[in-house]
């Protein structure tokens, strides 16, 4: 079942980016005719709210900065509240090419949950030395949660189908790494099926991961405690939802 | 003990218990946050004014040195103390968390009805700029 453009909301957490998010969503307009796009304005102190809002997009201001969790929640509720059926996660520092939303899209429909991948064959996205260890043990760990094959775990380019927002509508961890890997943990352990979708990033966000091994290490520290707190909660079960 | 080390013991738990009833009676303290401190303040007048009970209690759990029992239970009172005020700050941040989000939600609902009535809005008008 091929949801209309009408029901898809793209969702762009933004904090200080008055930069880029007037051309992101100009560009997500020309390459997704049709689609909505709401910007979270995340407690920035620049003209963020403003640019995107003259771009055409619908702003939801944050009076104070949630952190990438918090400003997909408002996205989420928004989604149920105004009957959207996909939402799809999107930058607003541009990395992500909405070229590929309509490939996420099609993969929601065997899916409730499409990531754009960056390490799945598509791109030059490259990591290297105990970061790139650390995101390897997530991916396989997160992996065998799921149940199928994930390799970039931490991607913030995401489509989720209606039961995913009805679940992450009332139940998204707002910590640090909590929106991408505990989010993904809750969503395999109330048995929503996830898969990935091979994307490119581009260059200017994705231009320099950090090599810092002590950085990796407090990185994967604090990835380890989210997945580890997200395997501890007791398994949410989707409203309205039977089977 | 002598006189002086017998009369502050016990000038120090009535002065935790004053305080902490003022405090209950000016609404600075809610009535759960004061009963670790009111349980702390009675124990430490109990034992400053006999301190025999000190050492029967030490006796009875197999605590050589009563000194010792009065560090442990201080210690364990203040572990409580600190996890009743890391639980009620996390209740805290997800109650204020919703309600910023449901500022954003309704600040933008305003602005939609703002540009059905005059055709732009806050965010949108040319003439303003903040």
């Amino acid at each position: 079942m091929p949801t209309p453009p009408q029901r898809t909301l793209i969702v762009m957490p933004a904090f200080n980016e008055e930069s880029s998010v007037g051309a992101v969503v100009a560009e997500v307009f020309r390459t997704l005719p049709g689609v909505s796009c709401l910007v979270i304005d995340d407690g920035s102190s620049d003209r963020t709210a403003r640019v995107a809002a003259r771009a055409g997009a619908t702003v939801a201001q944050l009076p104070y900065n949630l952190g990438v969790g918090g400003a997909m929640r408002v996205g989420f509720r928004f989604a149920v509240e105004n009957g959207f059926h996909n939402v799809v996660q999107v930058d607003s520092d541009g990395q992500h090419d909405p070229r590929y939303v309509p490939d996420l899209l099609a993969a929601l429909d065997t899916a409730d949950i499409a990531i754009g991948a960056r390490f799945a064959g598509v791109g030059s996205y490259e990591v290297k030395g105990p970061r790139r260890w650390a995101m390897s043990l997530l991916s396989v760990v997160i992996s065998r949660i799921a149940g199928t094959e994930l390799r970039d775990t931490t991607s913030g380019f995401k489509a989720m189908g209606p039961r995913a927002i009805t679940l992450f509508s009332s139940n998204y961890p707002a910590e640090y790494l909590g929106d991408t890997i505990e989010a993904l943990v809750i969503a395999a352990r109330s048995r929503l099926r996830i898969t990935q979708v091979p994307t490119a990033m581009r260059e200017r966000a994705a231009g320099r991961p950090s090599h810092n091994p002590i950085k990796a290490t407090v990185y994967l520290a604090r990835a380890s405690l989210a997945l580890l707190v997200g395997l501890l909660r007791p398994a949410t079960p989707i409203p309205g939802d039977e089977s | 003990m002598t006189v002086a080390s017998y009369v502050l013991g016990i000038a120090a738990a009535l002065l935790v218990l004053i305080i902490v009833t003022e405090m209950l009676r000016r609404r600075r303290l809610r009535e759960r946050h004061a009963i670790w401190w009111f349980i702390a303040g009675i124990l430490a007048l109990v034992a400053g004014v006999f301190p025999n009970t000190l050492e029967w209690a030490a006796r009875l759990v197999g605590v050589q040195l009563p000194t010792n029992l009065v560090f442990f239970v201080s210690i364990a009172i203040l572990f409580l103390v600190c996890l009743q005020h890391a639980a009620e700050l996390t209740t805290v941040e997800a109650k204020t968390r919703t309600l910023a989000e449901q500022s954003a939600l309704q600040e933008l609902r305003i602005r939609q009805l703002e540009q059905q009535l005059y055709g732009h809005d806050r965010l949108t008008a040319d003439n303003r700029d903040d």
